[in-house]
């Protein structure tokens, strides 16, 4: 029987929650709303439950006596009047539920024992003179997704999952088929093969004479897919008429072999690079995208995404201790129309919120800090927004390299297995349609950060006894994916029906490809299992042996004692058909903005202060808790009224050691408009400047690179990721950086109409930097009146895709470029300052130019600065709109006491640097142009626009 | 050698400030160890060789239900008289953000007349989000043991979704300050009783911390473990930090107060 018990906050109380959805409403348009109340119901199921257990229950345990109001078997309603409308919404069967998990653990540990599940919903007392479909308009855009959830009309209703049959070995007929039939096989079973790589398929089977089983085939499409093996970036591309063998190697990683550096402990080949730090500790830094599943289901999409890259850090060597978490997100802007969206779009809006609140609860949950991160908004993010999360870890360096041995148990461990996220990896590989939210349900998932934190805790604790050989996590591919990579040198049996279930009813191949999330791969020497046994009861985590590593060369599949899939490794893991793809990158030319004279500067400077990409994003920031672990030496957040922007974050990883690392990144999707390849070389120095600026050390710095891309079947798309790539290539060697790991997510495109519609080519550059002593470090808030201005740098009409531009809907060809030796001169020399302690605030320039750059500084310091614009070093002679807002690169503005002007200048020798005013003790803006007054504006009026920018 | 005060920083499922706790204990020259609450109770009996029992910040069961309520159900049920008795042979306390949350559930906070009913509650902040921001607070009553060496405005970090104090009724605020069971409030910047963000997330007449009759159980919202070194502060590169305002200081007090109460 089924008790239902129903929780809110007391009538005389505000209800936050629903106070929040209302604002939400109002959004979408629709006012009359004059109170919303959020009601949580629990659906207890027990054969018997009397009356004052219920009662008990409801009162003691899931109801707060100060704040809430319960009621038993009945609804709660807050009103009374014909304008209330109740709604009531459940997950669907198999959809996570964390609440309900941990309330039926709860009430079984506390002596209700004869509960047999729990079911949590979430139920909404609408009240307002609103009609039906205005009701049906809110659920649908804001109360729930139809993935995941379902509206209950009548509650009574329950969802129970369908018992499926489990085993039936069946084999794939795909011997003697023709080309259109192999098309149509790998179609139909979501396979994402393409033809010529179901024919390898079929001539492998057909010289062993005999047909795939439905697992062999799974198998081997989760292996090749783009996700895992990222065909296209290690294929063969002819690019303008010349071949490239594979462009991964001959850009990317040849960077790293050419700079050589010594403190490159794991590059490219775990789930993180890996840096040295001190004697005996290495940094680990992997940034994911999480671009697909995040358009269909934000929350849970970021959620998981977050969670996916802290298992990737749990999985670098032996198991790196995440520290911090890096997020950047792109979006459609967040005042588009919603009557103008295709249907199986979500309001940019609703996907910024549910994006945010998804790396929130998961970053926040597990206790590790989101330290750095930035928003990009446009409306090419429309319908495929952009999750790039990142994460870094702490390793013992002994830690740093794994590998099973032969005889070693398979255990997986932390969250169970169930149908979620299934065909995911293949799903990630293609595109999006109107019709995507509808079919591509089980690639969605919601995630349970507090298993996650579970698992790691025991992880760590397993790792300093030394008892396992490898580790890696499973992410995309699930098992196959996981267990095939580590096993890929040695061979492995697996025996299926040992996998923990989160329920009855999967079959087996389902079993092996699931990506249900928190879920570790180890190998564990047979003397070790129990203690790792009593390590996992202790932390309270599930896990389970389910087979062992041995020297066969072949991956041996078992479900109840009966084979059901036999692969060589060889095969699987070397033997996929390179693709081979077209090419062509040649620039366009846009039409060149002819910019009137009289040019309201003022007007100017406060409109790129608002727009949402420039604008503070305090709002985001402070949802995340970016001081846990109590690391944090720079905030996102400066300044006297802790409001002005940071460069990056700094962190103080040792207790007893004042050695710290710095996080920045550079991302600029605009550039690539004009050329890829200066968008490569401006977002590597940007995050190289970011870098410096917090104090990080340009030659003890490595870069991380993420690619988000749209079609690459189109031979122009292609062409921007070959001149990226060449762009990071040259810009990183330039600089000394070496790349240690990255990431490209292809194929980001929406089929709207029969039209793909790609997104921008979309490249960032994460940057991990070692700062020898965090107490020297700088930040951006200027500190006092009196002290000098510099800008350091050359500035020069390079306003091509600028924001300023952006202004006009105009994109022109002026590309900031880079002078690759003047840039590597000018952040060495600015280092060189910082340690000489000369230096009292520090900012980079980028977008908006010097003028935002300025505008921060003043900011953060709530002090006014006195410019002299006809002192700026510039190529040329510029008018007063470009010197402002040119976003040349290579330039960092200064605040320097008088006293160390000398002190200064010398250190700096070398590269161009100009004294450009004062930092004054009235709060204003104040830029000239030789006698004539050109902005004059008082910086309360230029935080207040600046903190306005994006609507919450 | 005197010996050392020693701690116990109790962990759960999702409890996620236990290091920095630690740390912060161990650097005002304690000994401390983290564990489960198995490994202090019951069979164990380790209790008896502790002096400071800390809940530390994260996500008890991932807050699920409400802010700390599944953790203090379990305390609750099965060692609430271990650790009442505990607390009445003179030893501290202390809960941190979800480790107040849960010392407010279980009652144990502010048991008013000795009673362990629940009489206050952490509810979701007015914003309806987490939120993390540095905080001033204001000490109100000396009658806490774990503030003696503070002095003007203290300043240290919130980072929390449910931290709105309530009370049951006004009866019991009455009594809350009569008794100086409030410990701290949250001001502005120049010690008035501000609204937001001064007061981050609406608590009832700003209150940020209380203690219990005996003033050695104290639960706060802000995270004096996060306020430990200078340069956990968002502007030490502004102005000199001083001790006295440090959320150290509270974590040393607790430590000298064990030295001088009981180990000497």
């Amino acid at each position: 029987m089924n008790h239902r018990i129903e929780v809110s906050t007391k009538p005389s109380l505000t209800d936050p929650i629903g106070e929040e959805i209302k604002k939400d409403i109002q959004y979408l348009g629709i006012n009359r709303i004059e109170n919303i109340r959020f009601i949580r119901v629990f659906i207890l199921n027990a054969k018997t439950l009397g009356k004052a257990a219920l009662n008990h229950i409801a009162q003691n345990i899931l109801s707060d006596p100060v704040s809430d109001i319960y009621q038993l078997e009945h609804h709660i309603f807050f009103s009374t009047r014909s304008t209330s409308s109740p709604v009531e919404i459940a997950f669907l069967p198999g959809v996570m539920d964390p609440v309900a998990l941990t309330t039926h653990k709860l009430l079984k540990k506390v002596g209700y024992e004869e509960i047999a599940s729990v079911q949590t919903r979430n139920r909404y007392e609408i009240i307002g003179n609103i009609s039906k479909r205005e009701i049906e308009f809110i659920v649908k855009k804001l109360l729930m997704n139809s993935l995941i959830q379902v509206w209950l009309k009548d509650e009574r209703k329950m969802y129970i999952r369908r018992r499926q049959s489990t085993l039936r070995k069946r084999t794939v007929k795909i011997l003697k088929k023709s080309n259109s039939e192999l098309i149509a096989i790998s179609n139909n079973g979501f396979l994402s093969l393409n033809l010529e790589e179901m024919k390898h398929i079929q001539a492998y089977f057909a010289l062993r004479k005999k047909n795939p089983t439905d697992i062999e085939l799974e198998t081997i499409a989760q292996t090749w897919s783009e996700h895992c093996v990222h065909k296209t970036f290690k294929g063969a591309i002819t690019y303008n008429g010349m071949l490239i063998d594979n462009l991964l190697k001959s850009t990317i990683v040849k960077a790293t072999e050419v700079i050589n550096k010594d403190y490159c402990i794991s590059v490219f080949k775990d789930n993180a690079g890996i840096i040295q730090f001190t004697k005996e500790y290495g940094i680990t830094f992997k940034v994911e995208t999480h671009n697909h599943p995040s358009a269909l289901e934000p929350y849970g999409g970021a959620g998981t995404g977050i969670g996916g890259v802290i298992r990737d850090t749990l999985g670098t060597g032996l198991g790196a201790k995440p520290i911090a978490n890096t997020d950047i997100f792109c979006f459609g802007l967040s005042h588009f129309p919603i009557k103008n969206l295709p249907s199986g779009v979500m309001h940019p809006k609703r996907i910024f919120k549910g994006v945010i609140a998804g790396v929130r609860d998961y970053g926040n949950r597990m206790g590790i800090p989101t330290v750095n991160g930035t928003i990009i908004f446009d409306n090419t993010y429309l319908y495929n927004p952009v999750v790039y999360c990142g994460s870094i870890g702490i390793i013992p360096l002994k830690y740093s390299h794994k590998s099973p041995k032969s005889d070693d148990t398979i255990v997986v461990c932390g969250g169970k297995t169930g149908k979620d996220g299934i065909h995911g990896v293949t799903f990630a590989s293609k595109e999006l349609s109107e019709s995507s939210e509808a079919s591509s349900s089980g690639a969605v998932q919601i995630g349970n950060p507090i298993t996650e934190k579970k698992l790691l805790d025991a992880l760590m604790e397993a790792r300093d006894e030394e008892l396992y050989h490898a580790i890696t996590d499973c992410g995309g591919g699930g098992l196959s994916s996981a267990i095939g990579e580590m096993g890929q040198d040695l061979g492995v049996t697996v025996h299926l029906e040992k996998v923990p279930l989160k329920y009855a009813g999967l079959r087996y191949d389902e079993i092996w490809i699931s990506e249900s999330q928190e879920r570790m791969i180890i190998a564990v020497p047979k003397n070790n299992l129990k203690r790792m046994e009593e390590i996992f009861k202790k932390h309270n985590v599930d896990y389970a042996a389910i087979g062992t590593f041995e020297k066969t060369g072949n991956l041996e599949l078992f479900y109840k004692k009966k084979r059901v899939g036999i692969l060589d490794m060889d095969f699987l893991h070397n033997k996929y058909p390179q693709p081979r793809k077209n090419a062509c990158w040649k620039r366009k030319h846009f039409v060149e903005p002819v910019l009137q004279k009289n040019i309201d500067l003022e007007h100017i400077i406060l409109r790129l202060l608002s727009c949402p990409t420039i604008a503070s994003k305090e709002v985001v920031i402070r949802q995340y808790d970016h001081e846990v672990q109590g690391m944090s030496s720079l905030k996102p957040l400066v300044g006297t009224e802790n409001d002005g922007p940071s460069d990056g974050a700094v962190l103080r990883p040792l207790t007893n050691s004042k050695r710290g690392i710095v996080i920045t990144n550079g991302i600029n999707p605009f550039y690539g408009k004009i050329d890829p390849y200066w968008m490569a070389a401006a977002c590597i120095e940007e995050a190289m400047r970011n870098a410096v600026s917090c104090g990080g050390n340009p030659d003890k710095s490595a870069i991380l690179d993420n690619f988000s891309w749209g079609d690459v079947s189109n031979p122009q798309i292609l062409g921007e990721l070959v001149r990226a790539s060449q762009g990071c290539r040259d810009t990183a060697i330039a600089l000394h950086v070496p790349f240690i790991s990255g990431k490209d997510s292809l194929n980001n495109t929406f089929s709207l109409h029969g039209k793909k519609k790609s997104i921008l080519s979309t490249l960032l550059i994460s940057c991990i930097s070692i700062c020898d002593d965090v107490t020297k470090t700088i930040s951006t808030d200027l500190k006092k009146a009196g002290n000098l201005i510099y800008l350091i740098g050359i500035t020069k009409r390079e306003l091509g895709a600028s924001h300023y531009y952006k202004l006009y809907n105009r994109i022109g060809n002026s590309v900031p470029c880079l002078d690759l030796k003047r840039s590597r001169r000018t952040l060495k020399k600015v280092y060189r300052s910082l340690k000489r302690n000369v230096i009292k605030a520090i900012h980079d320039c980028s977008e908006g130019g010097l003028s935002i750059t300025l505008a921060e500084m003043a900011i953060g310091g709530r002090l006014g600065m006195e410019i002299h614009l006809e002192k700026v070093i510039s190529e040329g002679k510029l008018r007063n709109d470009e010197l402002l807002f040119s976003e040349s690169n290579s330039r960092f503005v200064v605040e320097i006491p008088p006293q160390k002007k000398e002190l200064f200048e010398h250190l700096t020798d070398g590269v161009p640097y100009a004294h450009i005013g004062k930092v004054i003790k009235e709060g204003t803006l104040i830029i000239n142009r030789k006698k004539r007054k050109l902005v004059k504006l008082s910086i309360e009026h230029i935080a207040t626009t600046w903190k306005k920018g994006i609507a919450w | 050698m005197v010996s050392k005060a020693k701690v116990f920083v109790m962990k759960s499922a999702g409890t996620n400030c236990d290091e920095e706790t630690r740390t912060a204990f161990e650097l005002a020259g304690a000994l401390a160890t983290i564990g489960f609450a198995e490994e202090l109770f019951g069979k164990a009996q380790n209790i008896s060789r502790y002096h400071i029992i800390v809940f530390p910040g994260g996500f008890s069961y991932g807050d699920d239900i409400a802010a700390g309520k599944v953790w203090a159900t379990e305390i609750k049920h099965f060692f609430h008289e271990e650790l009442q008795k505990f607390i009445s042979q003179g030893n501290l306390v202390l809960g941190i953000c979800n480790g107040f949350q849960v010392l407010v559930k279980l009652g144990l906070l502010p048991s008013l007349d000795g009673t362990t009913e629940q009489t206050v509650s952490l509810t979701f902040n007015d914003s309806a989000r987490y939120e993390d921001r540095w905080v001033h607070l204001r000490k109100c009553s000396n009658k806490s043991v774990f503030i003696n060496d503070t002095d003007g405005l203290l300043y240290m970090p919130i980072a929390h979704a449910e931290g709105k104090f309530i009370v049951k009724n006004q009866k019991v605020l009455n009594k809350l300050f009569k008794n100086n069971q409030v410990i701290f409030q949250y001001t502005d910047r120049n010690d008035r009783l501000a609204g937001y963000p001064a007061n981050p997330n609406g608590s009832l007449k700003n209150i940020a911390g209380i203690c219990d009759p005996t003033g050695r159980v104290l639960g706060m919202m802000p995270h004096p473990e996060r306020a430990v070194v200078r340069t956990h502060y968002p502007n030490w590169r502004r102005h000199t930090i001083k001790p006295s305002i440090m959320g150290m200081t509270i974590i040393q007090n607790c430590v000298n107060y064990i030295k001088k109460s009981l180990l000497s």
